[in-house]
Parts: structure tokens; C-alpha cells; sequence
């Protein structure tokens, strides 16, 4: 990757992180926990990264080390996003 | 197609922010975390079709394996055992980044690609933040399950051991960015990641673990983020960015409401503060009134304003059912109930919170430390369930106090204290709670959940 290349990768991510606080500031802390679980099951977003690897047509220790990383990263996507639901389903007001 | 799949990937980014931003309010949040859900799902739709993706044999078994486990561990959970939950999806998030650095790595060295400086300082990363995160996180989860001690644990030469290994990774690091083929030196660094992960949260005590939790909820967005980089994928920069956000926010809060820095809680910090006499608790001593559940029954049936104050006490006993039943009777009673709910109680932020929704209290009953503590004068009674530190007024007064400046919810305040506790044991923080000893607190001896259906009992037969 050249420099440049670099240096808007840095771009996106510092906007991002503000973005990031401005957003949590406002969640309140009755919703701490689900914030916790979902933003949680965001940060599974590696599992595009396990697909590549997983699917490369060699098979390689690159295929074996994706496939573990896919189970890891499924298993924080679905029992994150799930999990969080099952939460949220909870909280009602009367 | 690259081009759609990159449009795609800006959408599934937009979905998340918009999914974070309706966890703003409980009205929109199940809402959010949809659109969120749906982000994640049209992200790996797209990247099926991306043009590396040739088999597909190993990514079935990896969905499947990995739905069933992550369905039946989200499904089966109590609510008193999210704290360990999360724990284990952050652990799942985190290493999942670090295999797929590795991945990459050898798939670059296979098709012979130029490894440049650049990657090499991201793939570092990866690996360095993902393996913390990943064994940082089962130590956690060991000690929220009772697997591992949840006591603060120090080992000689902590700090030196810990700054060295850190040294070694960045060093190995700098070797692995000028000599990219080194692959003996990048899984050296994983092996002394892993470790590093081990060692850093073992000294972290129980109750220190919202903290603990916080901080490797940050990590498992951060390292999602570095293999963004590694991929030079922006969404997930994004994605990552705003999970680490979130994770540092949440524990910026929750050292601010323990009034310590971040590097005390870190290092396992209020363990030398209690002068050494930890159990035996300084500070004032005196006699505790106690009351029965008849008595208090009487109390509170003459009260107009109450305050329940849960602790992770409540969480323990799973005492927040009879809580609702109390809270129920109360109400019937016309008497006015709240909840006041400190910022640390139990072991994750909001962790009260969903115990008590789980119980299906109304959300706008539960109040957060700056919205009732000015209230506390007005309150007939306060009734702590399980909770300790928290409410101990040493923290306005006393500044010998290992909890001095540490915001308290003022319960002393109100007109009748009732301490729900098994014992006059200290709290997490080693001192005796002077609260105990004050001419308007009464003790209700009695584990949390006995002792208020007991309670609720009597209240029904008056």
C-alpha cells in the first residue's frame, strides 16, 4: 500500500472515531449493557475478512486460519446482534 | 462488480452509524440494532461475491458452526451472565482479527505479493491488539464465571514484566516491518500478545470488571479497525472506529464514577489503598439497628416516597423478581417507587438495568445518579438491595477514604436508610461502610432474594 493510500485509510478512521463519540455520548446509561453487546457484535465485522481468506480457491494455512476466524467472527456476530435483541425486547415502559 | 461491492460496503457503514444512533433512546434501540444486524448481513452478502471468493465449502461449515454456537450461547444466557457474554464476544471479535492478520500475511507471502511497510505495521497491529483482546477477554470471563480468582492478584515485578513484553512486540515488530518475510517473528509476537493479554487482566479485581470489560470492548473494535487497514477496507475502519469509541467512552465513565484514574484500575489499583486492614474495615464502628420483615413491612406501608438502590448484590441472589413484586405491591399501595442506580453497580455498565427490565420494570422508573441524588431529602425511604461502596458517605467527607471524591448516590439523605445485606461485611473497596452505623439506617439482614420475599410477604398480609 502506498503512502497516500495509507494516509486516507488514517483519515477514515480518525472521522470515524469522532463520529463514534459523538454518537455514544447520547446513548443513556440505562442502555450501557445492549451498547456493550451491540456494538460488540459490530466489531465482528472481521468476518469479511474471514470470508476472503476462507474462500481463497488454494487451499492453504490461509483457508484453515479463515475458517477459524469464521467460526470466532460468526459466533460474535450472531450471538451479538442476538443476544442484544433479546435485550432490547426487554426494556418496555408501562 | 468492485465497484458495487465498495457501495455496498458504504452502506452497511451508514446502517451501522444509524443503528448506533437509535440505541439513543429504548423507543428506537431494538430498531437500531435491526439496522445494524442488516448492515452486518448485506456486508457479507457482498463480499461472497468478491472476486478472491472462489470456494465455498469451508465458509458453509464456518457460518454454520458459528451461528449455531453464537445462537445457543445468546439464547441460553441468564441475564445475570451478560457480563461474562460480552466478555466471550469480545474475546470471539478479537481473536478472530488476529487470525484473519495472520491469514493475510501468508496468503500474501503464497501469491508472492510485496509485503510494504505499511501492511506490515497494520498486520503487526492486528495481531498485537487482536491476541490481547482475545485471551484478555477468557481471563475476564473466568473471572466473572468463578473459573479464575475475582480478587486483585499481583505478581512480582507486574508493571516491569508487562512494559518488557510490550518492548518485545514492538521490537520484533520494527524487525518484522524491515524484513517482512520473517513469519518466525510475527508469531512470536501473537505467543507474547497472548500472554500479555493474560497478565493484564489478572490483576483486575471483580468489581473493577466493568472497567475491564469497557476497555476490551474498545480493544475488539480497534483490532477490527487494524485489519481494516490490512485489507484496506474503510468499512471496516468504520465499523472498528466506532466500537472503539464506544468502548473507551464507556470506560472513561466508568473510572470517572470510581473517581481513579484509568492506569489504577489497570494495575489493580484500591488493593494497597485500604491500609492493610482490609476486613477488619476502619472508620467507624458502632451498633447497627437491625429490622425485621414485619417491621419493615410497617415502614414502608406508611411511606409515600421510595428509593430502591440495587447492587450487584441483586444480581447474585437473582433477587430482581422480588423486587418487581415488592416494587408492584408498593405501587398498589399508591406509593411512589424509583430506582436509583449508581454508574458501577454490578459487574457491567448498565448491567442493573437490564436485570430490572428483564423483571419488567419500566425503564423510566430507573434513574441515573445525577437525576435523583438532589432528590434524596424528599425520600421517605431508601432501600439498598446489594449494594455497598456505592452508598458509603466516607466518599463526600472523609479523605483518608480509599473512595474519597468517588460519586456517591446520597441515600444518607433521606428520612430512613434500610441496608439489605447479609452481613456488616465490607464492599469491594476493603472499608467499613459508615452509612451502617447512622442513627436513620436500619439493617435488613438476609440474602437479597429471601429477604424481600419475605418482605413482600409481609406487605401483602397488612
Amino acid at each position: 500500500m502506498e503512502i497516500h493510500e495509507l494516509i486516507m485509510l488514517i483519515y477514515v478512521f480518525v472521522l470515524a472515531i469522532f463520529v463514534g463519540f459523538e454518537l455514544i455520548t447520547k446513548v443513556p446509561p440505562t442502555l450501557h449493557t445492549p451498547l456493550m453487546s451491540g456494538s460488540n457484535a459490530i466489531s465482528g465485522i472481521t468476518i469479511v475478512g474471514a470470508l476472503l481468506s476462507a474462500g481463497l480457491e488454494e487451499f492453504t494455512i490461509s483457508t484453515i486460519l479463515g475458517l477459524v476466524a469464521l467460526i470466532f467472527a460468526t459466533i460474535n456476530v450472531v450471538g451479538g446482534y442476538l443476544v442484544t435483541d433479546r435485550m432490547l425486547k426487554m426494556f418496555k415502559k408501562k | 462488480m468492485q465497484i458495487l461491492s465498495y457501495l455496498v460496503y458504504l452502506v452497511a457503514s451508514i446502517l451501522f452509524i444509524f443503528g448506533i444512533k437509535k440505541l439513543g433512546s429504548p423507543k428506537t434501540a431494538r430498531q437500531g440494532n435491526f439496522l445494524s444486524a442488516l448492515g452486518m448481513f448485506l456486508a457479507v452478502v457482498i463480499t461472497l461475491f468478491d472476486q478472491r471468493v472462489l470456494t465455498f465449502e469451508y465458509i458453509i461449515i464456518g457460518v454454520i458452526i458459528g451461528s449455531a454456537i453464537g445462537a445457543f450461547m445468546a439464547l441460553k444466557v441468564p441475564m445475570t451472565g451478560m457480563p461474562q457474554m460480552v466478555g466471550l464476544l469480545n474475546g470471539f471479535g478479537g481473536g478472530a482479527s488476529a487470525l484473519v492478520a495472520f491469514a493475510e500475511y501468508y496468503h500474501i507471502l503464497n501469491v508472492n505479493k510485496p509485503l510494504d511497510a505499511a501492511t506490515s505495521i497494520t498486520l503487526v497491529l492486528s495481531v498485537l491488539i487482536g491476541a490481547v483482546t482475545f485471551t484478555g477477554s477468557f481471563i475476564a470471563f473466568g473471572k466473572l464465571q468463578g473459573f479464575v480468582t475475582g480478587k486483585v492478584v499481583k505478581y512480582p515485578l507486574q508493571n516491569p514484566i508487562n512494559v518488557l513484553l510490550l518492548l518485545a512486540v514492538i521490537v520484533a515488530g520494527v524487525f518484522v516491518v524491515m524484513e517482512p518475510s520473517s513469519e518466525d517473528l510475527l508469531i512470536g509476537i501473537l505467543i507474547v500478545s497472548l500472554i500479555l493479554g493474560v497478565l493484564l487482566v489478572l490483576p483486575i479485581g471483580g468489581a473493577d470488571m466493568p472497567v475491564a470489560i469497557s476497555l476490551l470492548n474498545s480493544y475488539s473494535g480497534l483490532a477490527a479497525s487494524m485489519t481494516g487497514f490490512v485489507l484496506q477496507n474503510n468499512m471496516l475502519i468504520i465499523a472498528g472506529a466506532l466500537v472503539g469509541a464506544s468502548g473507551i467512552i464507556l470506560t472513561l465513565i466508568m473510572c470517572r464514577v470510581m473517581n481513579r484514574s484509568l492506569m489504577n484500575v489497570v494495575l489493580g489499583g484500591w488493593a494497597d489503598a485500604g491500609s492493610g486492614g482490609a476486613g477488619s474495615g476502619d472508620g467507624p464502628q458502632g451498633d447497627a439497628k437491625s429490622v425485621d420483615a414485619e417491621e419493615l413491612a410497617m415502614i414502608l406501608d406508611s411511606a409515600q416516597n421510595v428509593v430502591i438502590v440495587p447492587g450487584y448484590g441483586m444480581a447474585v441472589t437473582q433477587a430482581q423478581h422480588a423486587v418487581r413484586d415488592l416494587t408492584n405491591i408498593l405501587e398498589k399501595k399508591n406509593i411512589n417507587v424509583r430506582f436509583a442506580i449508581h454508574p458501577v453497580a454490578g459487574r457491567m455498565p448498565g448491567h442493573m438495568n437490564v436485570l430490572l427490565a428483564e423483571a419488567q420494570v419500566s425503564y423510566d422508573k430507573l434513574f441515573a445518579l445525577e437525576d435523583i441524588n438532589d432528590d434524596f431529602p424528599n425520600v421517605d425511604v431508601a432501600l439498598i438491595v446489594g449494594a455497598n461502596d456505592v452508598v458509603n458517605p466516607a466518599a463526600r467527607h472523609d479523605q483518608n477514604s480509599p473512595i474519597y471524591g468517588m460519586p456517591i448516590l446520597n441515600v444518607d439523605y433521606a428520612k430512613t436508610v434500610v441496608v439489605n445485606k447479609r452481613s456488616l461485611n465490607v464492599g469491594y473497596a476493603g472499608i467499613q461502610n459508615e452509612l451502617f452505623f447512622y442513627p436513620n439506617t436500619l439493617m435488613f439482614f438476609g440474602s437479597a432474594k429471601e429477604a424481600i420475599n419475605k418482605l413482600v410477604n409481609e406487605l401483602k398480609e397488612l
